[in-house]
């Protein structure tokens, strides 16, 4: 009874306009985000000065809130609500939350810490609330070097996300690309990396030459692409870290649509001669070359199951680019697509389960994925120029590229990256600096 | 990155129902009309815009329909002419670039564009232009003549381009 009193008096104290300040954001479909609040990290004064000086940010505290915010809100499952509202300042870092507060803005899961500045590195501290259970889920805390602030945001958000998800994050990772300038009809395009929430964008080439199709090993620290390097289209190997560069392979002819084999061990790719395309391997440690396929179609876009055992590919063997798989020694072809329309870039997910994939029906382009035995197929996405699906590692998400229709003078051309969610919800445009296409997604750097 | 975890408190269930209702878009799908405009047979580019001539009467190009690699009768043609002036030409040899339009995904155009190209090559070869002299080198879709995104533009960019190589 005494209970009741104190929250009753507590509901008459606060403002009304905390209650109009929830908002949902439903980006597509009726999917209802959690309401979270991201409280920003409390950091006692001299710390704040020495991350001022080393990081020139003011505060790094809401600095790695907002990463965290962005994240969480971009996932299209939670929706952070606005700090206007929040009734507590942010050093509940060292106290208990008074959870009716939170309960009164409807936030259901809170996250509060604090950050310090000790022994010249960056030390964080942080706790996930469960609102309506007035408990504490989650307790963390690491140390690292400043410059990796960032990170430290991405890695906060993984573990709340795989808390509260229950599934592995996707945050702390990275995007390799095709950047991309100039005219349609002359582009320049070079290699560029950024974090998977486009800051840090780094070019990895000059753009001197056509660089196509980037994939990251699983390790992601090395990545295989085609260059016309001296204008001869080969794959190439490229260390991001020495920025050393080797072709792959010594083909008397073009090689092409190159990935990594699930243990990084081989690069399974294209050959094509004489109006032919076969799919090759080769094996990175003895440089074997082993021809996996023997057709006088086009067999290529290969894509390794996670297990290895098997590989997609597209071919138009049928007289239509289609979807096949087969055992990884090259036996057992089998046609899995079978829907109206042309179908081509298979990709595993890193599930197993899903095979995802561009199609072309009747004029339009569509990103969509299929079981691996082609049956249930399920388009997400519907536009008039789209193409290469690249899994997130947790196999929730899609990021691809999108080509934009040009007007009758051959203008308004734009080429960009948008991801959306594996149900066909939360599309949206990844911000890069310049348009963009190929994208390969990493997998998570911090596990 | 090291994340060492200090401690791990009570862990108990929140109440966080994240349902992901697996739901396809099902959208309507519309066909592009086709592009009256007297350069075109079928869907093969017959115009002469963007054509450069290797020399007098020599045209430089050959065009394909969608998703074809089938030389057409106007394209033996300018094929034969190229034989003879290569003929004629004994010091001269070409790279035959294949190119594809933007409706296709990248790496099948590659391929596309390859075997477009070895099927102007070995016509060349039939006409008894030695291999040696002849290369291909494809683009995909790389590099269209035409940047719009009509019919007749993806006809234009369909094509084998021969080219001086010295």
């Amino acid at each position: 009874m005494k209970k009741y009193f104190i929250i009753l008096l507590l509901v008459v104290l606060i403002p009304i306009k905390a209650y109009a300040l929830i908002e949902v954001d439903i980006t597509r479909g009726n999917l209802n985000p959690l309401p979270l609040a991201v409280s920003p990290l409390s950091i006692d004064d001299q710390s704040r000065k020495s991350f001022e000086k080393i990081l020139k940010k003011e505060n790094i505290g809401s600095e790695i809130s907002s990463i965290v915010e962005n994240n969480l809100r971009t996932s299209g499952l939670f929706n952070p609500l606005s700090k206007d509202a929040f009734l507590q300042a942010p050093d509940i870092a060292n106290l208990k939350p008074r959870f009716e507060d939170w309960n009164l803005i409807k936030a259901q899961a809170l996250i509060t810490g604090k950050v310090t500045y000790v022994d010249e590195k960056l030390r964080v501290e942080f706790r996930l609330w469960d609102i309506l259970a007035a408990k504490e889920m989650m307790a963390l805390a690491f140390t690292t070097v400043p410059n990796n602030w960032r990170r430290v945001g991405h890695i906060i958000s993984d573990k709340v996300y795989e808390r509260l998800t229950g599934e592995k994050g996707y945050f702390d990772t990275r995007v390799i690309y095709v950047a991309e300038e100039g005219p349609k009809t002359q582009r320049k395009k070079r290699l560029a990396i950024m974090d998977q929430d486009g800051a840090n964008n780094k070019f990895l080439t000059l753009g001197n030459e056509l660089v196509l199709t980037p994939r990251f090993n699983p390790t992601s620290q090395m990545v295989t692409y085609l260059s016309y390097f001296k204008n001869l289209p080969r794959v190439y190997l490229l260390d991001i870290e020495t920025g050393t560069q080797e072709v792959v392979g010594d083909f008397p002819g073009m090689t092409f649509a190159p990935r990594f084999s699930p243990d990084g061990k081989k690069i399974i790719m294209s050959f094509a001669k004489d109006g032919k395309s076969d799919i090759y391997t080769m094996d990175l440690e003895n440089r074997l070359v082993e021809r996996i396929t023997n057709h006088p179609s086009i067999d290529t876009s290969p894509s390794y199951s996670p297990n290895g055992k098997f590989i997609a590919f597209n071919s138009d063997r049928s007289g239509y680019q289609q979807i096949y798989i087969m055992k990884s020694d090259g036996s057992n072809v089998k046609r899995i697509s079978f829907g109206n329309g042309i179908y081509g870039t298979p990709v595993w997910s890193p599930r197993g389960d899903l095979i995802a994939f561009t199609k072309l029906h009747k004029g339009k382009f569509y990103i969509g994925v299929m079981r691996t035995d082609g049956k249930g197929e399920r388009l997400l996405t519907e536009n008039y120029y789209q193409e290469a699906p690249s899994w997130s590692p947790n196999g929730r998400v899609l990021i691809f590229y999108r080509e934009t229709k040009t007007n009758a003078k051959g203008e308004g051309f734009s080429a960009k990256l948008w991801s959306i969610d594996l149900t066909g919800y939360n599309e949206r445009l990844v911000q890069t600096q310049t348009d963009a296409s190929d994208p390969s997604w990493s997998s998570l750097l911090s596990n | 990155m090291i994340l060492s975890k200090i401690y791990k408190n009570t862990l108990l269930i929140l109440a966080a129902c994240l349902v992901l209702t697996a739901c396809a878009t099902k959208k309507e799908v519309t066909t592009t009309a086709p592009d009256i405009s007297g350069q075109m047979q079928g869907d093969t580019y017959t115009g002469t815009d963007t054509v450069k001539y290797l020399a007098d009467g020599v045209p430089d190009r050959v065009f394909f329909a969608t998703n074809e690699s089938i030389l057409t009768t106007a394209s033996r043609e300018t094929l034969r002419a190229q034989a003879a002036w290569l003929r004629k030409n004994s010091n001269i040899n070409v790279v035959i670039e294949g190119h594809a339009d933007e409706r296709g995904t990248r790496e099948y155009n590659l391929a596309l564009g390859e075997r477009r190209a070895n099927s102007a090559k070995d016509y060349l070869m039939t006409y008894g232009i030695s291999s040696d002299r002849l290369s291909v080198l494809s683009y995909g879709k790389e590099r269209p003549v035409d940047a719009g995104s009509t019919p007749l533009a993806w006809s234009k960019n369909r094509r084998s381009v021969t080219v001086k190589a010295n």
